[in-house]
């Protein structure tokens, strides 16, 4: 089992339970589904179909209404508030669509702010962003402001942020969907070339065809996986 | 791993808490001027009131409390009682006295600026007859021009009080300047300063006391003669340490026939007791500084509430990367408190610069107190806490996912 990185078992989750009267909305109906390590998956669906939901589920940022998760094999659903903190601080990266890089801080800080939660102190933290950035090719722009990167550029940072303290999955959020076709192909090779290094990376996408380029593609449609191509490649 | 690992080291904290503040900083600093406001009011008043009290402190210990007053008292019939014309070569001859001057108050006698000034217009100033070592006496000295001679104390020539001179429209002395004194001109010598230990000598026209005999008929019958008088106010200067022992005599001394009509006071006890008048502050301007504080303080909480709405990615972000409610808690309750200490020290800087400058202006030592910088930095830790609290627990308690919604 320690193969296995990540473990989602009937997971469901309904919004609007604890309120009285409001429209109960089901956005995932038992979704099962485990990534083992070094998989780079893609979970491709139409808006609505839960994808973002399962992200949020995955990443413990919520808390499923129903099932287990299970990262490297504990049970999310046990842990508190601060041992979720410190899971998410150390086992997952996360790559956001909109970047979320501090603007008025510079590239190294951002990178090294994906460790400041995780207890490692300064100078490491500094080394380690250096490495992240030389990982997605960014080592001259260190000194930059995210803002005076392009968005491109600002996707590798949020990268290198979600790399640098050697997660044991990264999870991206439509890391391609604000960029043009040209620069997210480059990021999509980053990607793939992060997984050839040994990265665990699951990626949501609305986009199919950019879906069947990478070796596990599980489908969702109305918050159930519909599909699961390439398990065990 | 150890789970403490997870703590922000002080650093961290500090530059995580301060995002807020350097990335606005114009939002930051005017959000912490009311904070900047209170507190300089409330440093300056107390400042000031420290500052004007050691001030005056120092102008006892410059004027010495070693001067005893003796005046006349009441008879015991009612009216008022008179010293006798002998009173101050009497008290010359005590032990440890040093000096004696003395003035008389010429009865009826008013002073105007000129002879076309109604008579009921005497602007409460009197007019007294004075020897000729008064002003080192007081421990005062001429303002403008001179003091009475043996020849000008018998010519009809005054030297007006400060209040006096200021209340006759008098502020520079030239040859020819003369005030109607006593139905009759008077040419004016001098105007002495103040002399805070003798305030009625600084509302009154001095004139020598031959002159006040021949052109005032100030004059009193003494063994079988006639001579000037009577004194009405007789300053005595004791030797430094002997104040209490020569304070006992002064009565029986100056009056033997009437001790009781006779009425001694240490006029320093007055000073003393202004000084700790001063010391006590403006109770109107260190409420309205309370209020600038409470002001403040719900600009503060304004302000962080509408930060945490706006930061909500930044929230969800940090939540993403590992950061406990606590952590986001702690976050914004430090951004709040650093916001209102930095207030809190611009204020407590230009409260005492103002103190500086004020008190420089009037020439006393500047004394901040410790209650008034240490206490204006401690209200402000307490206000950016509590202004703090409701914003940073509304931080932590948001929802990762919501905050990281894609609009």
């Amino acid at each position: 089992m320690s193969d296995t990185v990540l473990e989602l078992d009937a997971v469901t989750k309904v919004y609007g339970e604890q309120r009285e009267g409001a429209a109960r909305v089901s956005a995932l109906r038992g979704v099962s589904f485990s990534v083992r390590r070094g998989e780079l998956v893609a979970i491709v669906g139409p808006s609505g179909s839960g994808k973002s939901t399962l992200l949020h589920v995955m990443g413990t940022l919520e808390r499923p209404s129903g099932g287990v998760v299970r990262i490297g094999g504990v049970d999310a659903a046990r842990l508190g508030d601060r041992a979720l903190s410190r899971l998410r601080a150390r086992e997952i990266g996360f790559v956001f669509q909109r970047f979320f890089l501090a603007e008025h801080a510079t590239v190294r800080e951002n990178v090294a702010d994906g460790l400041l939660y995780a207890g490692v102190p300064a100078a490491e933290r500094d080394a380690r962003a250096d490495e992240a950035l030389d990982r997605v090719g960014l080592a001259h722009r260190a000194t930059f402001r995210p803002t005076a990167l392009s968005g491109g550029e600002r996707q590798r940072v949020a990268i290198a942020r979600a790399l640098v303290g050697r997660p044991a999955i990264v999870l991206a959020d439509e890391p391609t969907g604000n960029l043009d076709s040209v620069t997210g192909a480059s990021i999509m090779a980053l990607l793939r070339e992060l997984h050839d290094g040994g990265a665990t990376i699951l990626m949501i996408t609305h986009d199919a065809a950019l879906a069947d380029r990478l070796p596990r593609r599980i489908r969702m449609l109305d918050g159930q996986v519909v599909s699961d191509a390439g398990a065990g490649a | 791993m150890t789970p403490q690992a997870t703590r922000l080291s002080l650093r961290d904290g500090l530059r995580v808490a301060s995002v807020g503040l350097r990335a606005r900083p114009l939002r930051a600093a005017l959000s912490a001027l009311g904070i900047a406001i209170g507190t300089a009011a409330i440093v300056a008043i107390l400042g000031l009131s420290s500052s004007s009290q050691a001030g005056l402190l120092a102008e006892i210990d410059r004027l010495g409390t070693n001067l005893l007053t003796v005046e006349a008292g009441q008879r015991l019939t009612g009216g008022e009682a008179k010293l006798p014309v002998e009173a101050p070569g009497r008290l010359t001859l005590l032990d440890h006295v040093d000096a004696v001057a003395h003035t008389g108050l010429v009865p009826d006698a008013k002073v105007y600026r000129s002879s076309l000034v109604p008579a009921a217009n005497s602007g409460g100033l009197q007019v007294r007859a004075a020897s000729l070592n008064l002003p080192s006496v007081l421990g005062t000295g001429l303002a403008r021009g001179d003091w009475l001679n043996a020849g000008t104390a018998r010519a009809p020539v005054a030297v007006l009080g400060a209040v006096a001179a200021a209340r006759l429209g008098i502020d520079r002395v030239h040859p020819g300047q003369r005030i109607w004194l006593g139905g009759r001109w008077f040419d004016v010598a001098g105007i002495l300063r103040r002399s805070p230990l003798a305030p009625e000598v600084d509302a009154s026209a001095l004139v020598g006391y031959p002159a006040a005999r021949r052109y005032l008929g100030f004059v009193s019958v003494a063994r079988g003669g006639r001579a000037p008088g009577p004194p009405s106010t007789i300053h005595v200067r004791t030797a430094t340490g002997h104040e209490a022992a020569v304070q006992a005599l002064l009565a029986p001394t100056a009056n033997p026939e009437a001790p009781n009509e006779v009425s001694v006071s240490q006029p320093s006890d007055v000073l003393t007791a202004r000084a700790s008048a001063a010391g006590a502050f403006d109770s109107l301007f260190l409420g309205l500084g309370v209020v600038a504080l409470i002001v403040g303080a719900v600009g503060v909480a304004n302000i962080m509430i509408i930060s945490v709405l706006e930061r909500r990615s930044e929230i969800g972000l940090r939540r993403a990367l590992g950061a406990t409610k606590g952590q986001i808690r702690m976050q914004f309750l430090t951004e709040s408190i650093l916001l209102a200490v930095l207030g809190g020290a611009a204020g407590v800087l230009v409260g005492i610069l103002a103190t500086v400058v004020y008190a420089g202006a009037k020439g006393w030592a500047v004394v901040i107190p410790v209650e008034a910088w240490a206490g204006g930095l401690a209200s402000a830790v307490l206000i950016g806490a509590l202004a703090g609290l409701l914003p940073a627990v509304r931080a932590s308690r948001l929802s990762p996912t919501a905050a990281l919604r894609t609009a």
